[in-house]
């Protein structure tokens, strides 16, 4: 057995594997998080554009960006976490990197992306 | 004590019940073979000596080829000693040790050869803050490490003034690390935490009850 192939055995062991759409850089998705505060359980929506999927298995990340009152808010989420409850893909986009860090520097009308089309 | 030999396959990250993530190291332990029993009358200590992974006979010498035959088994890369064994996890002479000496929840003492950093300055090795600034008329001071003692007394320097040199590639311990699960089918062994050396490098593994 090689190297990879124990560390995915072991994995499988303790991380349980969600079903999430299948989305990349340049979807509008909404994440649907869990917080606990306290005794209390509530749910967060953080809506935005992903800019990288990094990692394999289950050590896998997502950042997601939006803009909170002017200001841009990052967000990275491991994909196996057990506080996502629920991811929704608002809208699919046109982009041709797998990592578009370039809508950091971009703001207004030059920060939209195209809607793909079927 | 109880101990085995490991070999460290690398490092990934689980989630606990609380929903917390974990880093952990996956250990492939094990199975070894006692090779060796030292005792009191003979040796004037008492030992255990496992060995660990197989390797070529064509690779071995005649002396330790005598060894391991004697024990019955194929040639090992790796023989360690361990002293101070528990009774009811101990083995006999010939016999193998695996990975079910450890239980969840136990803390294991893991060590090994740190990975080499070769020779290194002090910023790197101690965290010094280096010495003035690019400009102002500083000139090959920016990483030295300074001052390194004092005046006409005590006119010596005292011993283990840390300098540059060697930084790492010398055996380092991590104590008290939680082991999260054993696979006893694959011989595998999860601990909490990370552990010395690179992947693929030879650890040794002890339990002090």
């Amino acid at each position: 057995m090689s190297k990879t192939d124990i560390i995915r055995l072991v994995e499988e062991q303790f991380v349980q594997t969600k079903d999430f759409p299948d989305f990349s850089a340049g979807d509008t998705i909404t994440v649907f998080n869990k917080i606990v505060e306290g005794s209390k359980e509530r749910i967060q929506q953080f809506q935005g554009v992903v800019i990288q999927r990094s990692g394999t298995g289950t050590t896998e990340t997502f950042t997601v960006r939006k803009i909170s009152g002017g200001v841009g808010v990052e967000r990275i989420f491991p994909i196996s976490s057990p506080f996502i409850e629920k991811i929704e893909v608002n809208r699919r986009g046109v982009v041709r990197r797998a990592r578009i860090f370039y809508l950091r520097n971009l703001t207004g009308k030059k920060a939209r992306i195209k809607e793909k089309r079927f | 004590m109880s101990g085995l030999i490991g070999k460290k396959i690398g490092m990934t990250s689980i989630y606990d019940a609380s929903g917390k993530n974990i880093p952990c190291t996956i250990i492939e332990a094990g199975p070894c073979v006692v090779t060796q029993i030292k005792t009191l009358e003979k040796d004037n200590y008492e030992a255990i000596q496992l060995a660990f992974d197989d390797k070529k006979e064509k690779n071995t010498t005649k002396p330790m080829m005598g060894h391991f035959k004697k024990a019955g088994t194929t040639p090992k890369r790796i023989v360690m000693e361990f002293s101070r064994f528990e009774e009811d996890r101990r083995k006999g002479f010939g016999e193998t040790v695996d990975v079910t000496i450890f239980h969840e929840g136990e803390f294991v003492d893991v060590s090994g050869t740190s990975k080499g950093k070769g020779f290194q300055g002090v910023m790197r090795r101690h965290g010094y803050s280096g010495v003035g600034e690019t400009t102002h008329g500083h000139n090959g001071v920016k990483r030295s490490t300074g001052s390194i003692g004092q005046s006409s007394t005590p006119a010596k320097l005292f011993k283990g003034k840390k300098m540059a040199g060697q930084m790492g590639n010398k055996t380092v311990m991590m104590i008290n690390l939680e082991v999260l699960k054993i696979m006893p089918e694959q011989n595998l062994l999860v601990v909490k935490g990370s552990v010395p050396g690179a992947n693929g490098s030879y650890l040794k593994i002890e339990r002090w009850s």
